[in-house]
Formats: structure tokens, C-alpha cells, sequence
């Protein structure tokens, strides 16, 4: 299938739950609803689509923005050798989505990546805690309102 | 002043000579500055020249702490163990901009300096620092270990 009836053809099976689609730097990109996000993925997985390869999973932050968080998927077809990503919107107030990780087992420490970094919950996650930051640390880094260069040592420091 | 005093003073020297001439290093490296350290250790460079060859990959038998590359927040505590394993005497160089200050970093991760975990003995800066300020470094030290008053089992502490 060549780009633009794949995108066709993808648009009509998920027509409920995908909002728009666009083309950035020689990839297209899909935007989808967040309740649509785990049917999506599991049929883009699934022939005749065939992404088999999630290839990252991370957050942007966009404090300014009325939908603060957006989730960005990088999924990528074998059979095709052709890339597709997947955005996904996400409140301030709740920023929470549909895990993946039963999908494609690496999704489940990227997403745990996210939820330490940003603060997003992955409901269906199997084991959702944090992978980088120690425990005791509080807030999300990585989050545009987390103060600069606050920083949360762990044992007594000299100044 | 008797000859006895006189004595003693040299036995100081002497002990001061022999450690900075037989430093085991323990290299506790985080990060890309290792690779200096790598050819700073290794035969163009050779530490060994200076007695500094040895390296142990233990801190209970290593005099010398060489911290080589930024150290963060989550590991200060495992550096703090590192430092306090070691016998005395020890000493502890800052190897780069990282660990002298915190270098680039500036965050929620990274420790603006180890000095602010354990006491530093010599700072070698540069990001990353050449081979030659690495055995710069070292001379410096050597000379800081034969000038400072040498402690022993058996002296009379103050």
C-alpha cells in the first residue's frame, strides 16, 4: 500500500476514534482521541497494518496549552519499512492514558520513564512506579513547572 | 631539642616518600571522562611512572579515590560508602569539570561538586581534562602527600 491509501485505509477502519492526521518530516503522524488510543494500537499492530516495532514512547510538555500533555508514539512496520506516529492530548487536571505495555513489552519501562518524568498514569500498567528517580523523590522533573535546578539530595550535603 | 626529635622528623619524611610513591587508586568512574582516565592510565600516558600504577578494584585495599565524571544525586550515597571503606590514610581527586563543580549540570540530578559529599584533596579541571593535567594532578598531590604532617599507628595524637 503506498502512503496515502495506507493512511486512508487506516483512517476509515479507526474513524471513531482518530481525530486528524498530518505529515512532519517524511513521517505521518495520526492524532487520536484518548479513549481510542489502545484499540488504535492494537489493530496497527495486527495485520494487515503490521507496525510490529513500537520504537519510543515519550511525553511533551506544553504548560502554556490547554491540553498540557501530549503523548507521542513511534510505531514502525517490518514488512513495510515505513514509520507512523501516534499523538495523543492529555488534560493538566488528569493526565492519564491507556497502557500499551500488554501490546509491545518495551512500552512498559518507557512508560514507567513517563510516569517518573511527567507525572502521566498508564491505567493497566502492570507495575507503575518510578525507574530513574530514587524513592523519596518529589514531583516530575522533567515537568516545565518543576523549579530549576531544585534539587532533593538524598543524604546531608556540605555547601 | 634532643637527637631523638630529629629522629622523628625523618621517619615523617621517609613515610611521606614511600606513599606518594605507592598510591593504589580505586577509579570510581561515572562517565565519559573515563576515557581520559583509560589513556591517562594506560601505556602512552602511564601513571605508573609515578607509582600510581596500581589499580584495585576494591576501596578497602585503594589509598587513592580517583571520582572520574559527574556524580548525581542518587549515587552520593553509594560514593559517601565508597569514601568511608577506604583506610587511612586516603586521599580523593575530583577528576573534570563535573566532579570538581558539577560541570555542565545544573538540575534536579546532578551533585555541583563532590566536595559537597567528601573531602576533595586535588582538583583537576577541564571537560575533559588531557592526559598531562591528569599526572599534573598527581604530582601536585604527590607533593601535597610528602608536605602534610604523615599519620602512624604508634604516633602520640595530640
Amino acid at each position: 500500500m503506498e502512503k496515502e491509501t495506507l493512511i486512508g485505509e487506516i483512517r476509515k477502519r479507526f474513524a471513531a476514534e482518530i481525530e486528524s492526521d498530518a505529515e512532519s518530516l517524511g513521517d505521518q503522524v495520526l492524532i487520536v482521541r484518548r479513549e481510542g488510543l489502545r484499540a488504535v494500537m492494537a489493530g496497527l499492530q495486527a495485520a494487515p497494518f503490521d507496525y510490529a516495532v513500537l520504537l519510543d514512547l515519550t511525553c511533551v510538555d506544553f504548560l502554556a496549552s490547554e491540553n498540557r500533555f501530549e503523548m507521542v508514539y513511534h510505531i514502525f512496520s517490518l514488512s513495510r519499512n515505513r514509520r507512523l506516529r501516534i499523538k495523543v492530548s492529555l488534560p493538566d487536571d488528569n493526565p492519564v492514558v491507556d497502557s500499551i505495555a500488554g501490546l509491545w513489552k518495551n512500552a512498559n519501562w518507557l512508560e514507567r520513564e513517563v510516569f517518573d518524568m511527567f507525572g502521566v498514569a498508564f491505567m493497566g500498567h502492570p507495575d507503575l512506579r518510578r525507574i530513574l528517580m530514587y524513592e523519596g523523590f518529589e514531583g516530575h522533573p522533567l515537568r516545565k513547572s518543576y523549579p530549576w535546578r531544585k534539587e532533593q539530595p538524598r543524604i546531608p550535603l556540605k555547601d | 631539642m634532643s637527637g631523638f626529635d630529629f629522629l622523628t622528623t625523618r621517619f615523617e619524611t621517609a613515610l611521606g616518600w614511600g606513599r606518594k610513591f605507592s598510591l593504589f587508586h580505586y577509579p570510581f568512574v561515572t562517565a565519559c571522562c573515563g576515557m581520559e582516565y583509560m589513556s591517562a592510565a594506560c601505556a602512552h600516558f602511564d601513571l605508573d611512572r609515578f607509582g600510581a600504577g596500581w589499580t584495585r578494584f576494591s576501596p578497602r585495599q585503594s589509598d587513592l579515590l580517583l571520582v572520574v565524571g559527574t556524580v548525581s544525586h542518587k549515587l552520593a550515597p553509594v560514593l559517601k560508602t565508597v569514601y568511608e571503606q577506604m583506610m587511612e590514610p586516603k586521599w580523593v581527586i575530583a577528576f573534570g569539570a563535573c566532579a570538581v563543580s558539577g560541570g555542565i549540570y545544573q538540575n534536579y540530578a546532578a551533585v555541583q561538586g563532590i566536595d559537597r559529599v567528601i573531602p576533595v584533596d586535588v582538583y583537576i579541571p577541564g571537560c575533559p581534562p588531557r592526559p598531562e593535567m591528569v599526572l599534573d594532578g598527581l604530582l601536585k598531590l604527590q607533593e601535597k602527600i610528602q608536605k602534610q604532617e604523615q599519620d602512624w599507628r604508634w604516633r602520640k595524637k595530640p
